[in-house]
């Protein structure tokens, strides 16, 4: 007699092919995605426990780390505001020129970080267009925070929105209409009747711009200026450490950073079980390619 | 071909879909699995497909035991409840994929002779060239019976094949693929829920209720005979009366029923809306007229019993009847069944 | 236009252009500004100089070559996450996020450091002969990592979302796994694959943070487009380094054109004729 519950093949189910096809893919993920993150740990404590310590509460590594949690503690923020913004007037309204400024909030995706810096560095540096006049006012944009957290909010803009727009779209207008109908103000309708549906979508997109705002370096190290003990974020600070051969010290640095990398991860997973993060088929609403890190 | 299940059970995760099921389909004939949802109907029929393996029993496909040959073996053409056309194809690819694919290679002249007879079969000439995406529910329908067909299949299986279509597309299709059927006498077998759809199309019908068969025959059969209160409800409306049945008659109010073959004591008796009437004087249940609906051909009254059972039925459109009335509820036909 | 009841478009609107504005738009208008205040003489000049050249070119077919790697790993990868269910695969899927999850000079020194010559890696493959540190394998590799997740990540969800009755519809008519999989599944995920490949390409391109501690920087040979613009501003040239970056920016643009419209075409049965 037949075994219970057995199922026809699908597509791809022969067994020799299926152990084949995991066994590579687990293999070649060890390699390329598994290895490098326990390297950094291996390297980290591989001069012993004193010098991770050392180099962790060396004053420029705070320093970095206090620049980095600042820098992600204005820009975070900011662009939330903007992502919910973006949201909100793309899925709630019409108007002519949306398809345009959906593309362009995507812009910063393809675009290099270098290209990033380099076109901030024409804009407030002494070459650019403000620079002069900034300058003459001994306002200081480039080589300092607010550079380095323009530059960061360039390379995270669509982070939040995109994880707003396909989720708003899907939910309609039926919801913040009735509520306005009722007579709530929008703040009201916002607060009581949007943000409860698309909370954890929303937080999906902080946890994910937050780890990009903590971890950029091409944009930030060209606005940056690198100087030590000022405006050195801690992937900057890393860079440094590891070019003055003090490799200990930039694997004990960045080992702070994959830590946040792998919280990341977790939060994303977590989020993930509440229904953020599932994607809306591409196409369907954006016109250009969308991916979810 | 002959299909014949032998006692096929199928189990999913969480419940028992078919409970030992054996039916046997004569070469050529038109079935129909009917039932509600949660039957075990479409289950039975991608177990002949072999889209599901059963986990006991047995599945013949003549004489031999198809059981656990493969889909892609088995030489079936099933139609999809959504239709499941391959979406970037045109509708002649679509025909043509299993000619295309298939182990015994035609050339390409073939193939496209084969597609045109088919699309000219399901009357879809000239609408080669379009994709699915661009032509009417009724339209996929007919390109996924042509691409079924196109394999030569030595059985045709149907899930719910008009489910997903207007009242009137449904209706033409309907006609159809009797039709079709007749041309080709390809053995058929169809899955539905929708009773009227069954009686119209199938030689042969059979009843499922959770996982097991309830009643199998000519849709002849199955209407003037239902085997039990399941039947008897899930064919059309009935009104439910009880009684009690004494040497084989059923006393139902003052009425008197016909129920040869039922042992004494407590019963259920089932009418059709058409097989009440109204009367003055009775015999019959004595009730009171709550509503009177007028509609073109008839007078639809809705009376309570004084046993508390809601009635409705269907009187001749000059008789006097009006809301408030008391009067006799009389039975011209109905179904006796032993309480169980 | 339909009316609309609803609160909130001016300030919302608002924001979003400001944002967008200071944001986006003012500094690559800036960039796009300074390059083109160059004479089209000079910029060619620059843009076309050997050195320029040959950046492009190890940036291209390093980017070339790890967007084909990662087509199949990352097609392969989807597939064993979808369609198998083994223990670990949730560990394994969430895993697959590391790359965006890390930053990127994380990833470039923990690389160099397994691919170097003393290194888990390097140090087995120099047995074979194999250099990857400070050569274009290394470039490769690197963008390997920081680009595999775009695949992955775009084929995944339209696998899961495949109506598994085309695939049964495909085997009742008689096709065996490998013509359903290149008829019927391939082509319906090639969408998808178009996505992700050109997000990985476009990354790859771009890519600095990974790359500059595994690739040897050499002038010529293993020095990235991104890295000359790095160098050229250090030099204190910014013509140059507006040059050479409007030749990346052109190219993103480019592609994001590129990848629409293939797209567009891709999804063409859907169009209602």
């Amino acid at each position: 007699m037949s075994t219970l519950r057995r199922k026809p093949p699908r597509v791809g189910d022969n067994p020799l092919f299926r152990s084949l096809l995991i066994g590579i893919v687990l293999i070649l993920g060890a390699l390329l995605i598994l290895a490098p993150l326990i390297v950094i740990g291996v390297e980290a404590f591989r001069q012993g426990w004193k010098v991770y310590v050392a180099t962790l509460t060396n004053s420029d590594t705070r320093h970095a780390i206090m620049l980095t949690v600042i820098t992600a503690l204005i820009a975070v923020p900011l662009n939330t505001i903007f992502g919910v913004a973006a949201a909100w007037a793309i899925t709630k309204f019409d108007f002519r020129g949306k398809r345009l400024l959906l593309v362009v909030t995507e812009i910063p995706f393809s675009v290099s970080p270098i290209v990033a810096g380099v076109a901030y560095l024409f804009v407030y540096g002494l070459q650019g267009i403000f620079g002069p006049l900034l300058d003459a006012y001994d306002v200081k944009i480039l080589f300092a925070l607010p550079g380095i957290v323009l530059a960061s909010m360039f390379v995270t803009a669509p982070f939040v929105a995109r994880e707003l727009i396909p989720l708003m779209q899907a939910q309609g207008r039926d919801l913040e209409e009735a509520a306005t109908s009722l007579g709530a103000s929008g703040w009201r309708t916002f607060f009581s009747v949007t943000l409860p549906n698309v909370k954890w979508a929303m937080l999906y997109g902080v946890v994910l711009c937050n780890a990009r705002v903590m971890g950029e370096f091409g944009a930030v190290s060209i606005v940056s200026g690198n100087i030590r003990g000022q405006t050195n974020t801690l992937p900057l600070h890393i860079e440094l450490l590891y070019h003055d051969y003090q490799a200990a010290g930039a694997f004990a640095s960045a080992s702070i950073l994959a830590v946040i990398a792998v919280f990341t991860i977790i939060a994303k997973v977590a989020l993930e079980g509440r229904g953020a993060g599932r994607r809306v088929k591409p196409a369907a609403i954006l016109a250009t390619p969308e991916t979810r890190p | 071909m002959k299909i014949r299940l032998d006692t096929v059970i199928k189990t999913f995760e969480t419940f028992r879909a078919v409970h030992g099921v054996s039916l046997e389909i004569e070469s050529g004939e038109l079935v129909a699995l009917l039932g509600p949802s949660g039957s075990g109907k479409t289950t039975i029929l991608r177990m002949v497909a072999g889209l599901e393996y059963a986990d006991e029993g047995h599945i013949y496909f003549g004489d031999q035991d198809a059981t656990d040959i493969p889909v892609r073996d088995r030489g079936v053409g099933f139609v999809f409840q959504h239709y499941a056309l391959f979406p970037h194809m045109t509708v002649a690819e679509n025909i043509g994929f299993g000619m295309k694919v298939s182990k015994v290679k035609r050339d390409k002249s073939e193939i496209a002779a084969r597609v045109a007879d088919l699309l000219r079969l399901v009357r879809l000439e000239g609408l080669g060239d379009r994709f699915p995406g661009q032509i009417s529910g009724g339209q996929r329908q007919r390109v996924a019976l042509a691409r079924a067909l196109a394999v030569d299949p030595k059985v045709l299986l149907l899930d719910e094949p008009f489910g997903a279509l207007d009242a009137n597309v449904r209706h033409d299709l309907r006609r159809w693929l009797r039709e079709i059927h007749q041309e080709l006498g390809i053995t058929t077998i169809f899955v539905t829920h929708d009773q009227e759809e069954a009686l119209d199309l199938a030689d042969r019908v059979v009843i499922l209720r959770e996982g097991k068969i309830v009643q199998q025959g000519t849709p002849q059969e199955v209407c003037r005979d239902p085997k039990d209160a399941f039947v008897m409800k899930f064919l059309g409306d009935a009104n439910r009366l009880t009684g009690t049945v004494s040497a084989g008659i059923a006393h139902v109010g003052d009425a008197q029923v016909d129920a040869p073959g039922i042992a004494d004591g407590p019963a259920e008796i089932f009418a059709r809306p058409r097989d009440l009437d109204w009367s003055t004087s009775g015999p019959g249940v004595a009730a009171t007229v709550d509503r009177v609906l007028d509609r073109p051909g008839e007078r639809r009254v809705i009376a309570t019993a004084s046993t508390g059972e809601t009635l409705e039925f269907d009187v001749e459109p000059e008789q006097a009847v009006a809301k408030g009335e008391a009067g006799f509820v009389t039975l011209r036909r109905a179904k006796v069944f032993a309480v169980s | 236009m339909r009316r609309n009841v609803l609160p909130g478009l001016h300030l919302s609107l608002g924001i979003t252009l400001f944002y967008v504005g200071l944001i986006v738009v003012l500094p690559l208008a800036a960039l796009i500004f300074k390059a083109s205040s160059l004479g089209f003489a000079e910029y060619w000049t620059i843009v076309s100089s050997p050195r320029s050249i040959a950046s492009y070119r190890v940036t291209a077919l390093a980017a070339l070559a790890a967007t084909v790697f990662n087509l199949f790993f990352g097609l392969a990868l989807a597939w064993v996450l979808t369609r198998y269910r083994f223990p670990g695969r949730r560990l394994v899927d969430a895993m697959v996020d590391l790359p965006f999850a890390l930053p990127t000079a994380v990833a470039g020194i923990s690389l160099t450091a397994l691919f170097s010559a003393n290194g888990w890696f390097g140090s087995v493959l120099s047995d074979f002969g194999i250099k990857v540190a400070y050569t274009p394998l290394g470039i490769m590799i690197a963008m390997c990592f920081t680009s595999l997740p775009f695949i992955v990540r775009t084929v995944q969800p339209v696998l899961e979302d495949l109506d598994p009755a085309l695939e049964e519809a495909a085997q009742s008519l008689g096709g065996s796994d490998w013509t359903i999989f290149r008829t019927v599944i391939l082509p319906l995920l090639a969408p998808a694959l178009l996505a992700g490949t050109s997000l990985s390409f476009a990354r790859s391109l771009g890519e600095f943070g990974a790359i500059i501690f595994i690739a040897g920087n050499q002038p010529m040979s293993t020095e990235i487009t991104a890295l000359l613009i790095f160098i050229r501003l250090e030099e204190y040239d910014y013509q140059a380094a507006a040059a050479i970056a409007s030749v990346l920016l052109l190219t993103a643009f480019a592609m994001l054109a590129v990848t629409n419209w293939l797209q567009a075409r891709a999804l063409r049965y859907t169009v209602k004729g």
